[in-house]
């Protein structure tokens, strides 16, 4: 399955709003963070969200949801 | 009150949607921004976010707050240019007593700066830098990084 994820902060000025990331079908939050390590989109520090709620590594991912890289954060 | 908005924030509009007779303690913390961190001056700031997940990260720490201080809370964030002085964030918690509304308040500040999708891009004399936690990322076009 192909999965667009959202991009945030340096990754948005590297890479763009958004790239599509093939998965397998069933496929874990780690299993995407490794994808996305193996094409050097990926900061240190950085967690997955998907339907805009942080996600663990063994979060499995849908076609349908809304996954998100986030970077540190630096509000307030 | 939660809310994430281009306009500027108005303390008094936030500490006023709090009121009521049975909070003894009202705690506002108003985040600025500063001219000078270091030897870096700052010029402007231009603040973006993943806004629906930054509203629903903010909800979830309200709610969190709500409950364990039994607290009115209420978070807004600024997005879009700033300029130094102006105000970023207000957290604000109105209880029974002051004590859990410090506390209260505290925890709206440190947990936003931490788990809230919101980021800072810095512009100075010596071009721009996107903050991610507590390290810089130099930006390579000088453009503005969208929310």
């Amino acid at each position: 399955m192909t999965v667009p994820v959202l991009l945030f902060a340096s990754l948005r000025s590297k890479h763009g709003d958004c790239v599509p990331v093939e998965l397998p079908a069933n496929a874990t939050v780690g299993a995407l963070k490794s994808v996305l390590r193996s094409q050097g989109i990926w900061v240190d520090g950085a967690r997955v969200a998907v339907n805009r709620a942080f996600a663990t590594d063994e979060h499995t991912i849908e076609q349908r949801d809304e996954v998100a890289v986030i970077p540190p954060v630096s509000g307030g | 009150m939660i809310r994430l908005q281009p306009e500027p924030i108005d303390p008094e509009l936030i500490r006023r949607s709090l009121e009521g007779t049975d909070a003894g303690g009202v705690v506002l913390f108003c985040g600025e921004v500063r001219a000078i961190t270091g030897e870096v001056r700052t010029e402007r700031v231009v603040y973006t976010a993943y806004e629906p997940m930054a509203l629903a990260e903010m909800e979830r720490l309200a709610n969190e707050a709500a409950e364990r201080w039994n607290a009115r809370v209420a978070l807004v964030h600024r997005l879009g240019e700033l300029r130094p002085g102006d105000i970023a964030v207000v957290t604000a918690a109105a209880c029974a007593h002051r004590a859990e509304a410090f506390e209260a308040c505290r925890f709206l500040i440190e947990r936003l700066k931490a788990d809230v999708p919101i980021w800072k891009q810095e512009f100075g004399p010596d071009g721009s830098v996107i903050r991610e936690g507590e390290r810089t990322v130099e930006v390579e076009n000088a453009g503005e990084v969208g929310g």
